[in-house]
């Protein structure tokens, strides 16, 4: 059973509540993320919470200071976060996939075929523009 | 004490470009062919540091890596507190050819990568029979552009850090770490607004879409060598220009991205060595 800080449906884990096979990567998200000196250093100002969307489901990660305070899967049918990034699930399988060939290794790639999207308030993402690509780099299946 | 020391030299040339002086750096190595190389977007000539290393390649080219104004040692001129930088397709080929003109060189063989990589199709049209042969890297006759330059330059983001971020993956992820960081570096030393002043031509002012049929390879020779991991102009991108360019030759590189002589230049050589024997044995 995938650990996380918090489920906002907690009961009844359908493929939805599951993330289409995701959930393993985001509970392994804090013990990564929070183990990498250099990235919580290039982070140590940001302080700024992202939603994935993935298809139908969502994930609420919430950096204080750079590190994770809060991961919050299926959050509320109205949650608040700076900004998104959004796919469908074959299309974040892509991206998370260990050695992704050409065109599938980084996110500006699925942003200029307008597969991903990132909406909202792009401050925080682009001012810690290489904070969030390794934090997507930690969701991969091998960390380059 | 024996520390290697290269065989690059740095030195300054002033040129004066539309009524206004400049003092540009440029670093050369080796003896023969002319070989100019051209720097990406936001960066300057050490991206070349493997090139002019290369006894392969500097036993007969002499290779000369400039810095464009704005960019690396070389300072904008003065008044530059003043204006807004922004790089258009008639600057970019008259710098070119007036450092071309100030070094004395004859008929060079001109390689360029990214914005390089589009000017020498520029080059091609405006000066066919200046040139041995020209060489784009990454090359692409228009890119749409795929996020807002305005990031680029603004007070409240590190126009070096975001520029960093933003060309982090273009380098292939088989780069070797310690160049795949050292190219970041060079963005992240960029001016303020360089970056997004060069992308103006990338994206806009060098569109060179309706022109590129009347290339004629047969006075200019054109090469083409474009990474497989490039999301920026694309494999596809430089194969369209070969499609539209009678006698260009296409290489697309393996486990290579957007700035193959900087990001990985043992594996670089290995593909651009051949098209340079090619362009020596033509004499």
């Amino acid at each position: 059973m995938p650990q996380t800080i918090d489920d906002g449906r907690r009961a009844g884990v359908s493929s939805v509540a599951d993330l289409d096979g995701f959930a393993a990567r985001f509970a392994a998200l804090p013990e990564r993320l929070n183990g990498d000196a250099g990235l919580l250093r290039r982070g140590r100002y940001l302080n700024a919470t992202c939603q994935f969307d993935i298809g139908g489901a969502s994930v609420l990660l919430r950096i204080i200071d750079g590190r994770i305070a809060e991961l919050q899967r299926n959050p509320s049918a109205t949650p608040s976060a700076d900004f998104a990034i959004i796919g469908e699930p074959a299309i974040w399988r892509r991206f998370l996939a260990a050695d992704p060939p050409p065109g599938d290794h980084d996110l500006f790639a699925f942003l200029k075929r307008k597969e991903l999207r990132v909406v909202g308030d792009l401050h925080p993402l682009m001012s810690h523009l290489l904070y969030w690509k390794g934090v997507l780099a930690h969701l991969r299946d091998t960390v380059r | 004490m024996n520390a290697p020391i290269e065989p690059v030299v740095g030195r300054y040339v002033h040129i004066d470009y539309a009524g206004r002086p400049y003092r540009l750096y440029f670093e050369s190595a080796g003896d023969g062919i002319p070989l100019v190389c051209l720097h990406t977007a936001g960066a300057d000539g050490r991206q070349y540091r493997g090139l002019m290393n290369s006894a392969a390649v500097t036993g007969r080219y002499r290779v000369i890596a400039f810095d464009m104004p704005w960019h690396g040692k070389s300072s904008p001129p003065a008044g530059w507190q003043d204006e807004e930088y922004r790089l258009t397709a008639d600057d970019y080929t008259g710098l070119i050819m007036a450092v071309i003109d100030a070094l004395g060189l004859d008929r060079p063989v001109v390689m360029g990568c990214s914005i390089g990589g589009r000017v020498v199709l520029h080059l091609a049209l405006r000066h066919p029979r200046a040139f041995r042969a020209l060489i784009g890297l990454e090359s692409s006759a228009h890119v749409d552009p795929y996020y807002d330059t305005g990031w680029l330059h603004r007070p409240d983001v590190h126009g070096g850090e975001v520029a960093a971020g933003a060309v982090s993956g273009l380098v292939a992820p088989q780069a070797p770490a310690a160049d795949c960081w050292e190219t970041l570096w060079h963005y992240m030393q960029s001016g303020p607004g360089v970056f997004k002043g060069d992308l103006y031509f990338y994206g806009i002012d060098g569109d060179v879409r309706a022109d590129i049929h009347r290339i004629d390879t047969a006075r200019c020779p054109l090469y083409l060598l474009t990474g497989e991991y490039d999301y920026s102009c694309t494999p596809e991108d430089t194969l369209a220009v070969a499609r539209a360019v009678p006698g260009a030759q296409v290489t697309i590189m393996k486990q290579l991205g957007h700035f193959p002589m900087s990001e990985n230049p043992a594996l670089f050589l290995s593909y651009l060595e051949p098209v340079l024997a090619d362009i020596a044995a033509r004499g």
